[in-house]
């Protein structure tokens, strides 16, 4: 049984973490971005942000004044037990949200739509959203959070088998260059792109490949890590860097996440995780110990399995 | 070796020393500056409040950002840091905002259209200066040596609230507007637009198209 406080300690110091400061596998990104970089503007804003992120370690405040919308990824060993079940468990990452706006602190971002009313605590109604996924054999569980801007830099279009690889290709420029111009997305970023399932279901992958998945990692699918490894040459041919000046940096990696959607159909959605990509992941297990890391371990074999039973990988079932 | 040229404004600054900003210049500033976006400029123009003080207890840079901020038990702030918000949708309210607000600096992310320059900000001596990345929030939050004021905490709330900053070395900041109305952003737009026929070649408009959809590159979103 994994004590319930324990759980709230660790997602207040994720909330922290993910706030202050910039997971290692991006800072490498964009150090090889500024090695390449060859426009003077772009080239100086970077450099005042690999600044930036040294001044938030140091003095321990958030990177960005901006904090993003605070959001929750839980993930279920299917063996795992939480004291007070999953609706204590939502509340402890209710005030672990409320409390971290508050001593972090965080911009308290979260309005209602129509009547702008704040708490000051960044929750609400639907606020923080919480999503869940699950895990054979284990009986921790994992909490990631992820502050993601809330404004620019994602899209979404319904195309069609007939518009191909070269319609993906064009929605994705179309995407990065609309919001790259004057750097609305705040790039250099992290792309996630999601292909197929239902509207909603084709924008939660895109923004789970941007948001839970490290610089450097790549699909299991050999012809779709070949694309990303090709968007991700696109992308920085496009003549704009950071900020939407001349250079090269708008895309440290490029995720792309499939699911099965109609027939008919192709839908693409496409998201950046900006210079601020904040997020922030711990295992829990049932002794109530937290181990800390920043890969969120997201997309596994189960999370991607196509078959109607779960057979785990042999090479996964002889360890 | 940079060229780009660095250059450190006392505040209030006058017209004499804005014209000195060329566009691209890299700008710290040292003096007092107040956050105020779409909720200040609906409360003070169209509900009918004014400013919330005058342009001595204000100054004359208005910055379009909220910061990451606490009120203390003690009822002190506690500021940690400051990032910009993206300008072009306070457009509407910018003829009504110059006039009551005498501002003669605007902080934010993105700049506007020269257009807008020209209309807005040429008239009133004004220039427009672009934060950096859009995060170097903690670097703005440590230029701030302390919150002087808090206005309409109550009535709009931490985020929209009127913060103003008595700021040190703050910054960086880059021109994106001159005296005379130019835009970096346009300037730079124009130059990697030479280059997007090229890298549209080979992929085809999507099948079925979008209400309001242009395929013209060099058009903005803004």
């Amino acid at each position: 049984m994994i004590p319930l406080a324990s759980l709230q300690r660790t997602a207040e110091e994720l909330m922290a973490k993910a706030a202050i400061e910039i997971p290692d596998d991006y800072l490498a990104g964009l150090r090889r971005a500024a090695d390449a970089e060859k426009g003077e503007l772009s080239a100086f804003v970077i450099r005042a942000m690999l600044e930036n992120y040294e001044a938030a370690k140091h003095d321990r405040r958030a990177m960005c004044g901006d904090t993003g919308v605070p959001r929750w990824y839980v993930k279920f060993g299917n063996e795992a037990r939480v004291e007070g079940g999953p609706v204590a468990l939502e509340a402890a990452l209710r005030r672990a949200t409320a409390n971290a706006t508050r001593n972090v602190p965080l911009r308290p971002n979260r309005v209602h739509p129509l009547w702008r009313t704040d708490h000051d605590n960044n929750c609400g109604i639907g606020a923080p959203e919480i999503e869940y996924a699950f895990h054979p054999d284990a009986d921790w569980i994992d909490l990631i959070t992820v502050h993601k801007g809330g404004l620019f830099g994602t899209d979404y279009r319904m195309l069609f088998p007939a518009d191909g690889l070269d319609g993906i290709k064009r929605f994705y420029l179309d995407t990065l260059i609309q919001f790259g111009k004057r750097g609305l997305a705040c790039q250099p970023a992290i792309v996630g792109i999601g292909l197929g399932g239902s509207k909603d279901i084709c924008s939660v992958l895109g923004k789970q490949a941007a948001c839970l998945r490290v610089v450097g990692d790549r699909n299991p699918d050999p012809r779709i890590a070949a694309i990303e490894e090709e968007f991700i040459e696109l992308g920085n041919a496009i003549g704009m860097g950071a900020m939407g000046f001349v250079g090269s940096s708008m895309v440290i990696d490029c995720h792309i996440e499939v699911g099965y959607c109609h027939t008919g159909g192709m839908p693409m959605s496409v998201h950046m995780f900006c210079l601020s990509s904040r997020r922030a992941c711990a295992r829990i297990f049932a002794d109530g110990t937290a181990e800390f890391r920043t890969d969120p371990m997201w997309f596994t074999d189960y999370m991607r399995r196509s078959t109607v039973e779960w057979r785990a990988p042999a090479a996964a079932a002889a360890e | 070796m940079s060229e780009i040229r660095t250059a450190h404004l006392d505040l209030p600054a006058t017209t004499a020393d804005l014209r000195k900003l060329a566009i691209g210049a890299v700008v710290y500033l040292t003096g007092r500056v107040f956050t105020a976006r779409e909720r200040v400029y609906q409360h003070a123009i169209e509900e009918g409040a004014g400013m919330p003080a005058g342009k001595d207890a204000l100054g004359a840079v208005n910055f379009h950002c909220s910061p990451a901020a606490a009120v203390k038990p003690d009822g002190t702030y506690a500021v940690s840091a400051v990032t910009a918000t993206a300008s072009f949708r306070f457009a509407k309210w910018l003829g009504d905002w110059f006039r009551i607000s005498g501002c003669n600096i605007i902080i934010g992310k993105g700049g506007m259209t020269s257009e807008l320059y020209r209309t807005h900000f040429v008239p009133n001596a004004a220039i427009y200066l672009t934060t950096v990345g859009y995060g170097t929030g903690a670097l703005l939050g440590r230029g701030i040596r302390r919150v002087a004021e808090v206005y309409w905490l109550k009535e709009l709330g931490i985020a929209q609230a009127v913060w103003v900053l008595d700021v040190e070395k703050f910054g960086p900041f880059i021109v994106e507007s001159d005296l005379d109305g130019n835009s970096l952003f346009e300037r730079e737009n124009a130059k990697i637009a030479a280059g997007l026929d090229r890298l549209y070649e080979g992929t085809r408009p999507a099948t079925m198209r979008r209400f309001g959809e242009t395929d013209d590159k060099t058009q903005e979103v803004i």
